[in-house]
């Protein structure tokens, strides 16, 4: 099985909102004071769904991960988990992009490896949740598509995934190669082992250039966009939270019953 | 650019009928086809779907284009696609709405990418730009820790709606309307994938995007028998058990029950938070609500921010109390 996992360095998403803030001028996300960088997680789960196939078929797994200013510790996390290479699309043309650049710089590498069964996705990335770099990934290679992926099983060089739906879910097959974005039900990414961590200190990542993937960079990052973004901002809060007091949890429970009650919500 | 004109939305099936973001799109596209002075039509794609045609009109559309065909019995990204680009290509409009359901946040991007044009997914706001009469598409980013306004420089401007964001009109069954068939000219042979099975997740009782009432547990709540505690104050509201993530990750509650962006997204009278910290991303699943409560142990945490009245204390102390007080309250 050789398997291509796409992933992203991401402002930390579970760093507190309140630690959240943008620079309306330039319409930017300023990092949060002293949080670190993470993998996506959706992209974590991505490696994930890779993993779980290599440990029942073996394989390959590269991963890919496309921007500027990327650290070294957090991208190389997909080696530390197993994966067995990392490309690193490292270039200022590349900043900026929105899915359709993105998605068209991706396509170009895989295109460039060549050999593939299965290129893996998350479902979106958790800082723009475009949600369409996968399909639009599939889209440029010509490849077949599942997205929302719980669950895959390989038999017969058939996959046979299961989709997360409104209702529940449902189960495709297909034949490979094809690509493949995955949910958060497929279970949570396995943390790394302390031999993981020493190996993907040894493993230097392979850098590429546009040029490497002979891209132009009038394609790539912000020239690339097919999109504009006008505005960045956060919605106001009203933040007025009546706290109800009581002498014991129980006590401002009762209250807050009565509360309820009171003011016809209930 | 010029030959692009109108606004249609696709219009998904549920149980025979429109479904309700199917008729939500069209109380949306309405609005924006009158502010830019052109039609509105629904595209409805599928097998045995004609039925569908004037009820869409009655909800807003001037044009029902339809596209019936066994081969579209179930969604299939290949085929689907295929038959939205045909569509696209004889219709040309301008804006292309879908819901942001399991259906559209797979459809949109693809038809997208086909078309060259770009989609925006889960938006909450639409509007016309009266300059550059393009669609101003705002949508959270950051898991809703913000949001952003978007243009697409190419049309048609593709983008899905997520559920509750717009209201439909209220259904006149003397509008009239023109329904237009259109042939799916689909290659069985292009369809890479095969649907083996669907299953439909049970559900007890009122189902979460129509209950009134919502009570809802986070990783503090910390099992499956937990959860049963805010299943009997449920039970008792006759309303539904909602989650964030963690507790759907751990099964302690079946998947479905996950509200937030990449959940369900609901929009109750009252909406009970408990043990739950109120990460951006659970809260744009329920910021729509018309009253939070929330019970925290935490004074800071988030859900503080969000909810109307709060009680800062173990869970496990205070929901007992809470729902004892409430059934002497109702019941009195």
């Amino acid at each position: 099985m050789n398997m291509i996992v796409c992933i992203k360095q991401v402002t930390d998403p579970e760093a507190p909102p309140a630690s959240f803030k943008i620079d309306p001028s330039s319409n930017k996300v300023v990092p949060p004071a002293g949080v670190s960088p993470v993998i996506d997680p959706y992209a974590e789960y991505a490696v994930e769904a890779a993993l779980k196939l290599k440990d029942a078929l073996g394989g390959k797994i590269t991963a890919i991960s496309l921007g500027t200013n990327q650290l070294r510790d957090i991208v190389k996390k997909p080696l530390a988990m197993g994966a067995d290479e990392l490309i690193l699309l490292e270039d200022e043309s590349f900043d900026g992009g929105d899915s359709w650049s993105t998605a068209y710089a991706l396509a170009m590498t895989i295109k460039k490896l060549g050999e593939y069964d299965i290129i893996f996705c998350g479902r979106e990335a958790s800082d723009w949740n475009a949600g369409q770099v996968g399909s639009g990934i599939a889209e440029i290679l010509g490849l077949p598509s599942i997205t929302l992926a719980k669950k895959i099983d390989i038999t017969d060089g058939k996959a046979r995934v299961e989709r997360v739906t409104d209702e529940g879910y449902e189960v495709i097959e297909l034949s490979l190669p094809a690509l493949i974005t995955v949910s958060n039900e497929i279970g949570e990414p396995r943390y790394p082992t302390i031999k993981g961590i020493m190996a993907a200190k040894k493993k230097e990542p392979i850098i590429w250039k546009p040029a490497d993937i002979g891209v132009e960079a009038s394609q790539l990052g912000a020239a690339g966009r097919h999109t504009k973004l006008l505005k960045l901002f956060q919605p106001a809060r009203e933040g007025k939270c009546e706290i109800i007091e009581g002498e014991s949890p129980e006590e401002a429970a009762a209250s807050l019953a009565l509360k309820l009650r009171e003011s016809k919500i209930l | 650019m010029a030959e692009y004109k109108g606004v249609m939305i696709f219009g998904e099936a549920a149980e025979g009928k429109l479904a309700s973001i199917a008729t939500e799109l069209l109380g949306c596209g309405r609005k924006l086809a009158d502010d830019l002075g052109q039609e509105l039509s629904a595209v409805l794609v599928g097998s045995g779907i004609s039925n569908l045609a004037q009820e869409a009109i009655a909800f807003g559309a001037d044009k029902a284009y339809v596209v019936d065909n066994p081969l579209l019995k179930d969604y299939q990204t290949d085929s689907y696609v295929s038959v939205m680009e045909k569509v696209a290509g004889q219709v040309m409009p301008q804006v292309l709405l879908l819901g942001q359901t399991a259906i559209g946040r797979d459809l949109a991007p693809r038809l997208a990418f086909r078309l060259n044009t770009a989609a925006s997914l889960g938006c909450l706001e639409l509007a016309i730009d009266p300059q550059s009469k393009l669609l101003l598409q705002t949508k959270p980013v950051y898991g809703g820790n913000a949001q952003a306004v978007f243009t697409c420089q190419s049309y048609p401007q593709i983008v899905t709606v997520r559920a509750k964001a717009m209201a439909p009109l209220e259904p006149d069954k003397s509008r009239k309307g023109e329904v237009i068939t259109i042939d799916a000219g689909l290659d069985p042979s292009a369809i890479r994938t095969k649907v083996l099975e669907k299953v439909a997740e049970k559900v007890e009782g009122i189902r979460l995007e129509d209950a009134e009432v919502i009570v809802s547990g986070g990783r503090g709540i910390g099992s499956a028998e937990g959860f049963q505690q805010l299943e009997e104050l449920a039970r008792m509201l006759k309303g539904a058990v909602g989650a964030t993530r963690p507790p759907c990750d751990n099964e302690w509650v079946p998947a479905g029950a996950q509200i937030g962006l990449t959940g369900k997204i609901v929009a109750p009278d009252l909406y009970i938070a408990v043990a739950l910290s109120g990460s951006s991303q659970h809260m744009s699943g329920c910021s729509g609500s018309k009253t939070i409560v929330a019970i925290n142990k935490d004074p800071e945490a988030n859900i503080f921010r969000e909810a109307r009245f709060g009680v800062v204390g173990d869970w496990k102390k205070a929901l007992p109390a809470f729902t004892e007080k409430l059934k002497e309250l109702l019941a009195g």
